[in-house]
């Protein structure tokens, strides 16, 4: 038998382990700024931006930002399509809400890319 | 009889209210008065049910708490003015409440995370664990938030 699969298809497998996968990667960064605030006594600028310029943080902190756009792609379709019952204004609030998602990435982009 | 139901409303059923019928073939049909209760404000939501919503919830406020983060990151990260832009912000009534708000969404997203995972494992997936551990979630959540504030503050 031969299925041909030409269209984006959702696939709920997906979703399910992109949500977990992603949560870890944040979660991790999120414990690793909190270690940060709390052994650092007086956080000044150039302690502040001196992490970031490290590129291993600049990985760290874009591979964050995307896997929150992955993360909230899947989390804020979860909760549109239970709560938003008219579909053009769920399409129309999906699309904004990916766009910002997009541009969080963006801006975290151009941000390190100057640190 | 009182039953109480998965999503924890509690209905009253007496037997005499569920009518019997005879069936074509000789046998009994019994055809039970399930509670109708969607009066919402008297429906008393178990704690899975709660730390369902608050994960939503909680969910949804970080997407646009990121707005903040990001900006009050990108500024303080670009040059010293901007960094003391941003330490004033946050000494501010307004940035301290906006800088608490997140982390306790964070911390009850990130508790209500684990508990999934948990159950994805197989655990606390019985009515009374279940409603147990939402209990313990947000407990800690509350106890946390209450630290962070502290320390914020």
């Amino acid at each position: 038998m031969v299925i041909n699969q030409a269209s984006l298809k959702r696939d709920g497998v997906q979703d399910w382990v992109s949500l977990r996968a992603t949560a870890v990667i944040i979660t991790f960064f999120s414990l690793y700024m909190v270690w940060f605030f709390v052994s650092t006594p007086q956080v000044t600028f150039e302690i502040w931006q001196g992490l970031f310029s490290a590129l291993w943080m600049k990985v760290f902190t874009f591979a964050t930002l995307v896997c929150i756009m992955i993360h909230v792609r899947i989390g804020l379709w979860q909760v549109l399509s239970d709560y938003v019952k008219n579909a053009r204004l769920r399409v129309l609030l999906q699309y904004l809400m990916n766009l910002l998602a997009f541009a969080y990435v963006l801006v975290g982009l151009f941000v390190l890319w100057g640190v | 009889m009182n039953r109480e139901t998965a999503d924890g409303a509690q209905g009253e059923i007496s037997d005499d209210e569920n009518s019997t019928l005879q069936g074509s073939n000789g046998q009994q049909i019994v055809k039970k008065q399930r509670p109708v209760n969607l009066q919402l404000n008297t429906i008393s939501f178990p704690p899975a049910a709660i730390s369902s919503i608050l994960h939503r919830v909680t969910g949804v406020a970080l997407f646009f708490a990121l707005i903040f983060v990001i900006w009050a990151w990108a500024v303080s990260v670009s040059s010293a003015e901007g960094f003391d832009m941003v330490v004033e912000c946050m000494n501010g009534v307004l940035g301290k409440l906006i800088a608490i708000g997140t982390v306790s969404a964070f911390i009850y997203h990130l508790l209500g995370g684990l508990r999934h995972m948990v159950m994805d494992m197989g655990h606390w997936e019985e009515m009374q664990s279940g409603n147990n551990s939402a209990r313990i979630i947000i407990g800690l959540w509350i106890v946390l938030t209450v630290l962070v504030g502290v320390v914020v503050w």
